[in-house]
């Protein structure tokens, strides 16, 4: 099953690579992981998105604890929260007829255009995967030149939060 | 008082209380040895090669509990310790390990002896660091000493750059009594809920088992573990970190377990209803295989480390906490409690388990004229009347001293369990000889392990470090060559030690007194004369059998009831089968 666990860290060199590393060590998936520093300089806070059996995600869990970097973490999964991925997308626009429909599609997932040259396009979207997925999926495939995305972040609902 | 970054290092180690160091100079660590050879509080040890530096320093916290600390420089320095860092944190021992780096300025750039040791070292320590600030030393080596020796123990790296060392720029310098880490919380008490449902449901059951392990040595917790024991008057089994814990020779113990274990240990494991585990990590030797472990039983797991609990065995009443802690309060609700110990299912439980003590399955075939590795074990039991302390490295002899020598106190049994490091046994006997120069050190090993760590016997004579060297010599790498011969329709593959050197000789030559043994007549008086030579390291040479086998053994794959028994017992078990005195 899809895990969405939230992460504060201490903000320093290494905090990345002790977290990364666990994953690969010991052999559990990174679906994405995103990673900025807060508010507060000296913490970081880290999105990763994972997959496993109930029994993997207790211990991804238990072994990011034990991680003197991590300063608090919490699996979103089971609660209610919010998760947005952004994505630029690059694509041909040449012509009217296509420069027209690559602005319909964006419109229509509420995407903006923030680059434009006489034959290209750079879109920016922000959803949950599924929907920049659909927006890839709609996109024709040869018109895309290229896809950068962010990976996830997530944030509780209401008055909960994930401070210190 | 103002001090150099190499002066605050040593005044430090001075004032968390360390006598002892253990290392190797070099060019990234020239001034700290610098400041070192200026005072005499911190006593330095030089080993032969930097593997012997945390091998030392780990031998050295395994008996004392103290945490182990080594100084050694950057690039080859580093990178021959992490063996012995690694073997650290198998096993969970404290070790504060200082390496040098390249001066801050030139880190990156592939300088001379750069490596990346907080790199090289991050999947083999608790945690590491890289000072980058000479006025966030002292208070590093603080934390480095308080994450290494609380909660979980284990090796922190304390990776330095020369230019922090340098002996012309000072600070004030203060020593930090008490650190906070805001991201690390390591006090856990055993939850007082779930201490009470445990302590119901062992006093309920019908064939309840103790199972034990490093983490109630760790903790000083054998004192506790003895009074729970004794008050349930329940048959108790350790694995191979935890022995001495609670008395070996006592019969409440009744052998360690797993793939090595005794027969009756396993088939309690397999045959108990409780299964009460204190500070160990259901590892894969002890197990077996994990879909038919302990069949019928209800698990409680007490351990330190969350991520130890419901790894690879689920368990059903997990109790976060320190062994002493959690063991203490589980005496006390024991006394508090109405209920008591079914006393009639538990006598019953104790003929079956004598039922299987009398196939006695370490019983081995003694041979004139051939010294079985078994005798000369028990032999250097009797010699040292059981009270040594004992090191061992890898292999066949490991298993036959953890089998043969029972210890009855806890940090006598000195090894490599988790990483399984052969070259570990030599090293670690200095470590243990420095901490303790009046008791009986002995070193049991195998000719293959101890040409890993050889050089060591010169540091051995420098620091009179007087250990007796057990050397089991087979000529084969014997491990290995058993599960050829199991598994392998005995087609042995560079397993035989050829070019032996002559160990007496070789023993000479560093300055030491060698012996060799072949005759099982002279055991006796050689392994006497060893131990007689109080103010000498002996090599001990004991020319073995050399097809001799480790039993009982669990195969891969295979659970606790399905031992494969030596020829010998197999003969034995059909005996007592005839007679009805088998179950």
């Amino acid at each position: 099953m899809r895990h969405i666990i939230s992460l504060l860290v201490e903000n320093e060199a290494g905090a990345l690579s002790r977290i990364s590393g666990l994953f690969s060590a010991r052999g559990y998936n990174i679906e994405s992981l995103t990673v900025a520093t807060t508010e507060d300089q000296t913490l970081s806070r880290m999105t990763i998105i994972t997959t496993g059996s109930d029994r993997i995600i207790e211990q991804i869990t238990k072994q990011l604890n034990k991680l003197i970097d991590v300063v608090k973490l919490q699996d979103f999964t089971e609660g209610n929260f919010i998760e947005r991925e952004m994505m630029f997308v690059k694509v041909k626009a040449e012509g009217d007829s296509q420069r027209g429909e690559v602005k319909r599609l964006s419109d229509i997932f509420r995407a903006r255009i923030i680059d434009v040259t006489d034959t290209t396009f750079c879109i920016e979207l922000t959803g949950s995967g599924d929907k920049l997925d659909a927006y890839i999926r709609a996109m024709h495939e040869n018109n895309i030149i290229e896809v950068v995305r962010s990976g996830s972040m997530g944030i509780l609902r209401g008055e909960k939060a994930l401070t210190l | 008082m103002e001090l150099s970054g190499s002066e605050i290092i040593i005044q430090f180690l001075k004032d968390e209380g360390v006598k002892h160091i253990f290392g190797y100079p070099g060019g990234a660590v020239l001034h700290i040895y610098d400041a070192l050879q200026k005072q005499t509080d911190v006593e330095h040890i030089l080993v032969r090669h930097e593997q012997g530096a945390s091998h030392a320093a780990d031998g050295y916290a395994r008996a004392t509990g103290k945490p182990g600390v080594c100084l050694v420089t950057s690039g080859p320095g580093a990178t021959n310790a992490i063996t012995g860092i690694a073997t650290a944190y198998m096993d969970s021992i404290p070790l504060v390990v200082i390496t040098g780096q390249v001066p801050s300025h030139v880190i990156g750039q592939d300088a001379f002896q750069e490596v990346d040791a907080v790199g090289i070292s991050r999947p083999c320590v608790k945690h590491n660091f890289l000072v980058k600030d000479l006025k966030k030393l002292a208070e590093t080596l603080k934390k480095a000493f308080y994450v290494a020796t609380t909660g979980r123990p284990g090796p922190v790296v304390v990776d330095i750059p020369k230019d922090i060392t340098a002996p012309h720029i000072k600070i004030p310098y203060e020593y930090p009594a008490r650190v906070e880490m805001r991201s690390y919380n390591p006090n856990f008490n055993g939850h007082p809920r779930q201490i009470k449902r445990a302590v119901e449901l062992m006093l309920g059951a019908k064939r309840p088992m103790v199972y034990t392990g490093g983490g109630v040595i760790m903790d000083n917790a054998s004192q506790e573990l003895r009074e729970f024991v004794r008050k349930l008057g329940f048959p108790i089994t350790q694995t191979l970190m935890g022995l001495g814990a609670f008395p070996g020779t006592d019969p409440q113990f009744i052998g360690m377990l797993g793939m090595h274990g005794t027969y009756e240990a396993n088939m309690a494991m397999h045959e108990c209803d409780v299964l009460i585990c204190i500070g160990a990590r259901f590892d894969d030797r002890i197990t077996g295989v994990t879909s038919k472990f302990c069949p019928y039983a209800q698990i409680i797991h007490v351990d330190i480390d969350p991520a130890s609990i419901s790894k690879t065995i689920n368990a059903d009443i997990p109790i976060v906490g320190g062994a002493r802690q959690v063991l203490s309060e589980m005496i006390k609700q024991i006394d508090k409690t109405d209920a008591s110990v079914d006393q009639a299912a538990l006598d019953n439980w104790w003929k079956t388990i004598k039922a299987w003590q009398k196939q006695d399955s370490f019983a081995y075939e003694k041979k004139a004229g051939l010294i079985q590795p078994q005798e000369a074990v028990e032999e250097l039991y009797r010699v040292t009347k059981g009270e040594a302390y004992i090191t061992s490295d890898v292999g066949q002899h490991q298993m036959y001293a953890a089998q043969f020598y029972p210890f009855d106190e806890p940090r006598r049994w000195i090894n490599s369990g988790g990483l399984g490091t052969m070259g570990f046994g030599l090293p670690a006997a200095m470590g243990v000889k420095l901490a303790f120069p009046d008791k009986d050190v002995a070193c049991v090993t195998g000719e293959g392990s101890i040409q890993m760590c050889l050089q060591e016997l010169s540091t051995c004579l420098q620091y009179d470090l007087h250990v007796k060297i057990i050397n089991l010599n087979n000529r084969y790498l014997g491990m290995v060559r058993q599960w050829q011969e199991f598994f392998y329709e005995k087609r042995y593959s560079h397993v035989y030690m050829d070019s032996l050197p002559d160990f007496v000789k070789l023993a000479e030559a560093y300055g030491h007194v060698g012996i060799q043994v072949d005759n099982p007549d002279d055991l006796h008086d050689a392994m006497q004369e060893a131990f007689k030579l109080k103010d000498r390291t002996v090599f001990l040479d004991i020319i073995t059998d050399q097809e001799a086998n480790v039993y009982p053994m669990i195969s891969a794959g295979k659970a606790h009831n399905e031992m494969d028994i030596s020829p010998l017992q197999q003969a034995r078990q059909a005996a007592l089968r005839e007679k009805g005195e088998l179950v």
